[in-house]
């Protein structure tokens, strides 16, 4: 376990020296911008603008660096063919994998923190009152790493066995299909056959629902957030990751590097 | 297969038994191609093997399927006595792979200090052994450079660091010399003798045969996915069959009947002759005036014998083409 560590803190570092972390300017520009149009429009929504603006970016933001660095995780690794002197060495693949996995999910920690951290400042900076819902936000961006996670190891699995472009064009079909589960689990039956209804049902259960860490209009109107619904996503975030990683592990144990 | 004497010393350091490799390609890969075929080699323990052959023979698929980088499609590897899936053993193995690529965003110390990490050493054993191995491989001065503005050479030296960081009983490295100046050659030939002298068991491939030649105990020649022949060098080539050179200095004409044979350059003549008729030529030489500068034996260089292989292989593959097999 001691080596997961070691990779997980060097593809942080990784990330750091490529600029990783730069995309916290754009938020705080972003920022800065909602508390202005906020501030110009009228009282009462101001907390619903810089909200549901700030999560949508850390959301956005967290996606792309999710995906596209989530992908080339293992993908660079093997093409530029950095992992051979390291996998000759006494490192199991899982090892390896999960120590990507870690080290990307490390520095979405430290980005959406910072991120979270930055909007919350930006609400008590136009907000008149604080009132306790306020804290909600925070959970939310909470929520939404807990989504990245699951990205990051949707683009890991995808990346073990297939092209980097497929692998993003997979993790994005999967992000947008979880995005849309409650709406397949309800579509009209009449009007497609039982075959059909079953194969959707079964399927929206198979996909990630990611619309769960979606809690952006109770963190814009202040509601807080019931323990079981965090307690609920921490585990079905850890579960799901838990399967896809060990999918990813035993496709890339198999694997023959170039 | 060449006849080859081999040394009984202990127990094999690497073993290989029937290994296989076969890639699929093709439409739904259906085809195979073999890029290697039932290898059986040992490397004894506190050698210096040499892996030699063209390329695309399998040298470097060799490699990787020791290192597990790949998976044999049929047949076994040991190193040490045990299996090379035996993760725990991958501790004494040091491992330079083909044109070595590393993380460009560390330093040459920042990497080693990862590898070193990876091999769990402590603190103050990284620090060290990192310093160490950069001044081994001439890089104290470039330690603190990231390796993005490393050229190949450099890389190549940070890559041997990382393969000996560790104190590895065996040390594989895939091509060393390719990408190097003469300077780094020499280098690189230097710790590969001094790890010798060490007692550790060195394998490394190369094209270059003069480099087996000078720093190999034995060497495999492996062409087309097969091996060839294993032996000491001067084993695989017969020194006595290929006769005398003679150099000699001969001003002016003469009509000795043996200056037909030798090749001039200048007032020097170059000329081959068989041992026996040695003295007889000499003979000649000095009656016609000339002054022999050196009588040599001419060997059959590894490179001869490497060339005859990969023409047998290349007319035995033309042979299967026309036949329609």
């Amino acid at each position: 376990m001691k080596r997961v560590g070691v990779v997980a803190l060097n593809t942080f570092r990784e990330a750091v020296r490529d600029r990783v972390l730069y995309n916290l300017l754009f938020f705080a520009l972003v920022m800065m911008a909602a508390s202005i149009i906020a501030g110009q429009i009228s009282i009462g929504i101001e907390q619903t603008v810089i909200v549901t603006l700030g999560l949508s970016a850390i959301s956005l933001i967290g996606l792309l660096i999710a995906v596209f660095i989530g992908v080339g995780l293992v993908s660079k690794e093997m093409d530029k063919r950095t992992l051979y002197a390291l996998l000759a060495k006494p490192v199991r693949r899982w090892e390896f994998l999960l120590g990507k996995f870690g080290g990307l999910v490390l520095t979405l920690a430290v980005n959406t923190a910072a991120m979270g951290i930055g909007l919350f400042l930006a609400l008590m900076y136009v907000k008149s009152t604080p009132e306790q819902g306020d804290a909600t936000i925070l959970v939310a961006v909470y929520f939404i790493w807990l989504k990245l996670a699951l990205v990051v190891a949707l683009a890991l699995l995808f990346s073990c066995f297939t092209t980097p472009l497929l692998a993003i064009l997979f993790t994005a079909g999967i992000y947008i299909v979880g995005l849309y589960v409650q709406e397949l689990r309800n579509l009209p039956m009449q009007v497609m056959s039982p075959g059909m209804t079953a194969f959707t049902k079964y399927l929206s259960y198979l996909m990630p629902n990611f619309e769960n860490f979606n809690i952006m209009s109770m963190a814009a109107h202040a509601r807080p957030v019931p323990g079981s619904l965090i307690a609920q996503n921490t585990l079905y975030a850890a579960v799901y990751c838990s399967i896809v990683l060990t999918a990813a592990v035993l496709v890339f144990s198999r694997r023959n590097l170039k | 297969m060449l006849v080859a004497k081999n040394k009984v010393m202990s127990a094999p350091a690497i073993e290989t038994e029937n290994l296989t490799k076969e890639y699929p390609h093709g439409f739904l890969n259906l085809k195979k191609r073999t890029s290697l075929e039932g290898l059986n080699m040992q490397v004894e323990t506190g050698e210096v093997f040499g892996f030699i052959g063209p390329n695309g023979a399998g040298k470097s698929t060799t490699i990787k399927l020791l290192m597990r980088l790949i998976f044999p499609t049929a047949g076994s590897a040991r190193i040490l006595g045990k299996p090379i899936s035996d993760i725990e053993m991958h501790r004494d193995i040091g491992y330079l792979p083909e044109q070595p690529y590393f993380y460009d965003y560390l330093t040459a110390a920042e990497l080693l200090d990862y590898f070193a990490r990876i091999h769990d050493l402590s603190a103050a054993d990284r620090k060290e052994r990192v310093q160490r191995m950069l001044k081994k491989v001439g890089l104290e001065t470039a330690g603190k450079i990231q390796l993005r503005k490393y050229s190949k050479g450099m890389l190549q030296r940070v890559g041997m660091a990382q393969a000996i960081l560790h104190d590895p009983k065996i040390v594989i490295l895939d091509e060393p010399m390719s990408g190097l100046d003469p300077v780094g050659r020499r280098e690189v030939r230097d710790i590969i003798l001094e790890l010798k002298h060490e007692g550790k068991t060195v394998m490394f491939s190369t094209h270059i045969l003069s480099d087996a030649e000078m720093l190999c105990d034995r060497v495999g020649v492996i062409v087309g996915g097969k091996l060839r022949g294993v032996g000491a060098p001067e084993q695989l080539v017969d020194v006595k069959t290929q006769g005398m050179e003679i150099l000699f200095e001969l001003a002016g004409q003469s009509v000795a009947p043996v200056l037909a044979k030798a090749t001039r350059s200048g007032d020097r003549y170059r000329l081959q002759v068989p041992e026996a008729e040695l003295y007889g030529a000499i003979e000649q030489l000095r009656a016609a005036g000339a002054r022999i500068l050196s009588v040599a034996p001419v060997r059959a260089t590894l490179e001869e014998l490497f060339m005859n292989l990969v023409e047998a292989d290349r007319a035995q593959a033309a042979a299967i083409e026309v036949s329609g097999k």
